[in-house]
């Protein structure tokens, strides 16, 4: 079990490694679109909270 | 003689296209009519009983707004020869690439959930238990996917989609009005003026036609299926016909709950079932068939779309193509994800109502994601060459994606405050 959890987490290292660095390159749409995507769902998050929160209310 | 000579030539090229379609043909199709799913009929189902024919001419819209989006993955998938999630990860790095991975992960788990919970309700109808239902279903798709070739899943994928046309001979059989379709049907209009349950409704049609899911299965499925940059024209036909066909079947629907329960507040497909089978048996049998197709269909797509996005990342072997020797861990995420969503609904008390409330709000937060991506790695001109995006095909997705993105934002925040649209 614990190789087992030891070669999935070499893996995810693995992975992180290859795909350090976008390779597409970082231009200024690209940059408007992953700038509106990181606060589209920034947002959605919070509403998730704040109803999480009234349900727990 | 040169006439018929002329004549002959023509219908022999017309063949030999036809032909060369058929083997092309598949991941369009299969993605957009198992887009029905057990959601999509229970949501078309309600629209026609909720507002008649009223609504048929919003479904015609959301036609090329399919077509737009789910051509971007043929062209993406062909040329790159890899899936939606690897295409990410590459793209915009492990962060993004993570965010999707998992999300789509959770998203197809929880909706495919609802698959099962769509088939259940269907056999419920016909005194078959849960229990049995889940237990043959997941024996049926093994069987389907251990066979160790993407063509024969693809074809059986294939048989269920025109079962999937069942609809069709049902819509006749309440012998609807033609002229009153084509009168309230065809011409726009909102029913009752435009208000906040309308504004709901018209949401869960754009919700239910356009998945997360689909993105990553078509183009992974054109990556499985092996298809070249020449196949691109016919991928997008596949595409085209795919779409078409998908709202044709969700207009039949609402004919069928648009004749026999208009007016009626329907919450279920499984309940529209029950409903028609007080009027018509037989209408009321082919709506339950029906959703258990459709159930059926949308859990075969959606349990191979997060083996290929698994498979694509941690570099396992990932093709049906290869048997279960070959790509064990493919077919174990697979069957994972399979057994364990069949298993929620048979736990009793089991959140069901609020399950399928959440696949909503979740799929929201991917939808769009996917979405922007899609468009900027399909104007990345140095991996798409010739196959990048132009500016009326920018302007066009552009703008169906913003809608979306829009739409489903604002339907993900209405299924999470439900008294706001009120």
């Amino acid at each position: 079990m614990r190789a087992s959890l030891k070669r999935l987490f070499h893996k995810i290292e693995e992975i992180n490694h290859r795909y350090r660095e976008p390779r597409i390159a970082m231009s200024r749409r690209v940059k408007a679109g992953l700038l509106f995507l990181r606060i589209y769902l920034l947002l959605l998050v919070c509403l998730m909270v704040y109803k999480f929160i009234l349900l727990l209310n | 003689m040169n006439f018929f000579s002329k004549l002959y030539y023509k219908l022999r090229k017309m063949w030999k296209a036809i032909q060369l379609y058929l083997v092309i043909a598949g991941p369009g199709i299969v993605v957009m009519v198992a887009d029905n799913d057990a959601g999509g009929i229970t949501t078309y189902a309600a629209t026609g009983a909720k507002y008649g024919y009223h609504l048929i001419w919003f479904l015609l819209l959301l036609i090329p707004a399919a077509y737009y989006v789910q051509e971007m993955t043929v062209r993406l998938g062909a040329v790159t020869k890899r899936g939606l999630a690897e295409a990410i990860f590459d793209g915009f790095g492990a962060t993004w690439g993570w965010f999707s991975l998992v999300d789509l992960m959770l998203v197809n788990w929880l909706t495919l959930v609802t698959e099962f919970i769509g088939m259940t309700a269907a056999l419920n109808i016909f005194g078959v238990p849960s229990w049995l239902t889940v237990t043959g279903v997941v024996l049926l798709m093994a069987i389907i996917v251990l066979n160790g070739r993407y063509w024969t899943w693809e074809k059986i994928a294939l048989l269920f989609c025109a079962l999937n046309l069942i609809y069709i001979p049902g819509a006749f059989m309440v012998n609807p009005s033609v002229s009153d379709i084509l009168k309230h049907g065809l011409i726009p209009n909102f029913p009752g003026g435009f208000n906040g349950q309308l504004f709901f409704f018209l949401m869960a049609n754009i919700g239910t036609t356009i998945a997360p899911w689909m993105l990553f299965f078509q183009q992974s499925a054109v990556v499985d299926k092996g298809m070249q940059e020449k196949d691109i024209p016919w991928g997008k036909f596949d595409t085209l016909l795919g779409s078409a066909l998908t709202v044709v079947v969700a207009i039949f629907i609402v004919i069928v709950t648009g004749t026999i329960l208009n007016g009626t507040d329907i919450e279920s497909a499984g309940q529209a079932a029950e409903h028609l089978m007080q009027t018509d048996r037989y209408v009321g049998t082919f709506m339950a068939i029906g959703l258990f197709d459709a159930g059926l269909l949308g859990a075969i797509c959606i349990s191979l779309a997060s083996s290929w996005a698994f498979g694509e990342i941690f570099g396992w072997a990932h093709s049906l193509n290869q048997n279960i020797k070959q790509a064990p861990w493919f077919y174990a995420s697979y069957f994972f994800t399979l057994i364990t969503s069949g298993l929620v609904v048979l736990i009793p008390g089991a959140p069901l109502v609020l399950i399928t409330l959440f696949v909503q709000v979740i799929a929201v937060t991917l939808l769009p994601a996917a979405l922007v991506f899609l468009i900027l790695l399909l104007n990345d001109r140095h991996t798409m060459g010739d196959y990048c995006n132009g500016v009326w095909q920018n302007l066009i997705g552009g703008f169906i994606v913003v809608a979306i993105v829009v739409l489903s934002s604002l339907y993900g925040i209405s299924v999470m405050f439900p008294n706001l649209f009120q």
